[in-house]
Order: structure tokens, then C-alpha cells, then sequence
């Protein structure tokens, strides 16, 4: 049970970038209008982006990034750290964040970082910039930026044949803004793991436990629905169901007990959007209004590592007129969960959605 | 726990299908209201009132609601 505090840091605005094909799931050809209706109604989502093959998570992420840069008005040199989470790199190696930096034109004196993670994602990652930007030289401090860029194109490694992964995942990259704060309430994280279910979520072949061979790509009939080969996404749902609706809302609560933090002062709590269903649950579980626990599963679909940041840009965009109180949770493959809290300004920059 | 209480709680989960059909040996797959959601309603409700998690293969192990309550109690 990792605790941690980071202060007199902030997060000063938010980007999003999907791409522009939208993929209606009332189109997806293993659905017949009994399963389409069934579908939307347990996991609330009728359509989703997806990217072209030219596209990947970093271009989607450096779209994301640039637009924000912009609407906050920053100088790329001033960036000092720049962290890319995802599970979907542009290559086995090198790294993605590198490439980054350069074709985003940070300094050659950015650190960078890659993070693989994908449900969890954004708020690992946004545990590692904090405490990163917390380490730099105090005079160096008050004027240094970092990015937290995340996000996935999951439908990349769906088959189209597998009806419990394919409609379920969209594309999507974001970026965070993280600054220095003299007055921002600290960042509150609680973090887990739990590799015993790493077969919860997986790609089993490609990486170096087993090699790409030729067997790698015989298709496998998993379930009714349910074929694909071992380059592509496994989901078990029911274990997924079972871990997120009994971590998520212990990893909330045990947050708000550490810290004394009051479930009514909080304004919004945003989830991982994993589907509707298991987001219910845990809201349930919890307690929540449903005003404020915010929902963007209906057009974009679980977007791994993207979900809570594009949550915050597409469903509470113009919601920020005063200071908010804000607990996000992450949740999934790995296992892999944790809880933030934060506090945003006034006018935190909230960029409008960009679509390439 | 008892038995007749986790038939009963099994049983809230269904809308169409008579109460009366639920008994310690149904075969709850066999059931025409059954579905992969279903199954997530029934890992929901156990969580809730006994807080035990139950896997998808616990759900594909058993075959009676009795088998499943034995599982439940086994981890309580």
C-alpha cells in the first residue's frame, strides 16, 4: 500500500487527440440488434475512434501535447521533463519518449521516460512527474514545466472476431500540464500492484517470455465470440469485473482515510472508464452522485491510459469557473491500480478536443 | 451463511425467471435468462453481501447454486 504526498506542484491543463474515424459499434458485424442493444446497455458504449495504420499512440499523444502548449501559452525550452505512458510504443525499442522530445522540439536536456502501463496509467504517470518536478533544483523549480503524456491505440491489438474486446476500446493520447504551485493543495497518491493476475489482460506472444513465431498468429477460438490469434488482446472479463469493483473503491476510500479527505468536498471523482456496468458498480459501491462521477465511455469507448484525462476534456471542459477538488482512479492490466487527489485552479487550461 | 438466503440473493438477480425456480440444484446456466452479464450481476451481489470475489472460472466450475455458495463459503 504506497502512500505518497507530493507538494507545491499542480496541474495546470489538460489535452486530448483521437483520431477522426469513428467506429459505430451498431455496425460491428458480430452484433445482431439484440446483441447491439445488449451491448450498449451493460458497457454504455455506442462508437469509438480509431486510428489509420500511419497513426500511433505518440502522434496522437504530440497532437495533444502541441495544442496544449499553445492554449497555455508555454516555451518548449522550459520543459524539463516529459513522461510518455503507454502500452502501445512506436517500437520494441528505443524507447517512444525520446522521439518525443525531438519531434515535439523539447530540449536536448528533457528527461524522458517511458511508462508501461495502461488502465493505471495516467495516474502512475502523473505520481512520476510529480515526484520528479519535486526533485528539481529549487531555483530551477518555480519556472520548470513537465508533461505527462498517455494514452493507447488498444484497437490495434483487437481482433475483429473478438467480441469482448473489439467494440469495447478506442484510440486516444493526451497530455497533462504539470507546474509549480505555492498554493495548490499537495498531491495525494495511493498505488498498487498485484502481478498475480497478469493474465487478467494480456498479449501473450511478442515480447521476450514468447518470441513472435509462426504460431503466433493461428487463430484461437477462446469462447463463443471470442477468436483471435496470441498477437492480440485477451480479456477475462468476469476477472476484471471482480478486481475492479472490489480495488477501485478500496484504493478511493483508503486515499480519503490517509489523508482525512471528506468524500462531500470533493467535486468530481473521474474513474477509469472501463465500461459502464463495472463503472456503476464502484460508483455505487462508493457512494457517488452520478453528477459527480462523470462519464465518457458513450462515444470514446475504455481508451486504456487515456480514459481520465480525456474524461475531464470532453465531459467537464467548461466546469472549471472555480477551484475544484478532484479524485481520479485508475484500475486494470497488470494488475495495476492507485488513486490521486489534486486540487485545480480557477481557469485550469482545459484545450478543446483536437481530431487528426 | 446460509444456503436458503444465498438462493434467495441469486435469485434477486433475475428479473423474468420465477423465484420459484431457484433451488439449492439449479443449474443456473441452463437457464434461459442466463447471460455473461448475468454472471457479472451474481459476482456483484457476492461481493456486496459476503465480500468474496469470485472468479470467471469459478463461474465455469460450477454447475448448481449450491456448488457456487460452497465456493463463496469455502473463501468467507
Amino acid at each position: 500500500m504506497a502512500f505518497l504526498q507530493v507538494n507545491n506542484v499542480k496541474i495546470s491543463g489538460l489535452s486530448a487527440c483521437v483520431p477522426k474515424t469513428i467506429d459505430e459499434n451498431a455496425n460491428f458485424p458480430m452484433f445482431d440488434d439484440d446483441g447491439y442493444k445488449n451491448f450498449v446497455a451493460a458497457t454504455g458504449i455506442e462508437r469509438k475512434r480509431i486510428s489509420s495504420k500511419e497513426v500511433t499512440t505518440s502522434d496522437l499523444c504530440i497532437s495533444a501535447a502541441e495544442k496544449l502548449i499553445v492554449d497555455l501559452g508555454w516555451a518548449k525550452e522550459e520543459i524539463a521533463l516529459c513522461v510518455f505512458v503507454t502500452q502501445t510504443p512506436d517500437y520494441v525499442l528505443p524507447a517512444t519518449s525520446p522521439l518525443i522530445q525531438h519531434k515535439l522540439g523539447l530540449s536536448k536536456e528533457c528527461y524522458t521516460l517511458d511508462v508501461s502501463l495502461g488502465c493505471s496509467g495516467w495516474v502512475y504517470g502523473l505520481s512520476v512527474v510529480a515526484s520528479l518536478f519535486s526533485q528539481l533544483p529549487e531555483n530551477e523549480r518555480k519556472t520548470a514545466k513537465a508533461l505527462l503524456l498517455a494514452g493507447d491505440t488498444i484497437s490495434k491489438i483487437c481482433a475483429k472476431t473478438d467480441k469482448s474486446t473489439y467494440p469495447l476500446f478506442g484510440d486516444a493520447g493526451t497530455a497533462t500540464a504539470i507546474e509549480f504551485s505555492e498554493n495548490s493543495g499537495p498531491m495525494l497518491f495511493n498505488m498498487n500492484s498485484d502481478g498475480s493476475g497478469y493474465q487478467t489482460i494480456i498479449v501473450n506472444d511478442g515480447g521476450f517470455r514468447n518470441e513472435v513465431s509462426k504460431k503466433s498468429f493461428d487463430k484461437i477460438t477462446r469462447g463463443e465470440g471470442i477468436v483471435s490469434n496470441n498477437l492480440q488482446l485477451i480479456l477475462e472479463g468476469m476477472d476484471v469485473f471482480a478486481f475492479g469493483i472490489k480495488r477501485a473503491p478500496e484504493s478511493v476510500n483508503r486515499l480519503l482515510e490517509k489523508f482525512n479527505l471528506g468524500k462531500e468536498t470533493v467535486d468530481y471523482f473521474v474513474f477509469h472508464q472501463a465500461n459502464l456496468f463495472m463503472n456503476e458498480q464502484i460508483r455505487k459501491k462508493l457512494k457517488l452522485e452520478k453528477e459527480k462521477t462523470p462519464y465518457s465511455l458513450k462515444n470514446f469507448g475504455n481508451t486504456s491510459s487515456a480514459t481520465i484525462p480525456l474524461t475531464i476534456v470532453t465531459e467537464l471542459q467548461n466546469d472549471f469557473s472555480g477551484k475544484r477538488k478532484i479524485v481520479a482512479c485508475g484500475f486494470g492490466v497488470g494488475l495495476s491500480w492507485g488513486s490521486v487527489y489534486f486540487e485545480a485552479d480557477k481557469n485550469l487550461t482545459v484545450s478543446d478536443l483536437v481530431e487528426i | 451463511m446460509e444456503l436458503q438466503k444465498f438462493i434467495e440473493n441469486f435469485a434477486a438477480q433475475f428479473d423474468e425467471t420465477d423465484a420459484s425456480e431457484f433451488a439449492a440444484g439449479t443449474e443456473f446456466k441452463t437457464l434461459s435468462e442466463w447471460t455473461s452479464l448475468m454472471a457479472l450481476s451474481v459476482i456483484a451481489m457476492v461481493d456486496d453481501e459476503y465480500e468474496v470475489a469470485v472468479k470467471g472460472n469459478d463461474i465455469k466450475t460450477a454447475t448448481t447454486i449450491e456448488d457456487l455458495f460452497e465456493i463463496v463459503k469455502s473463501r468467507m
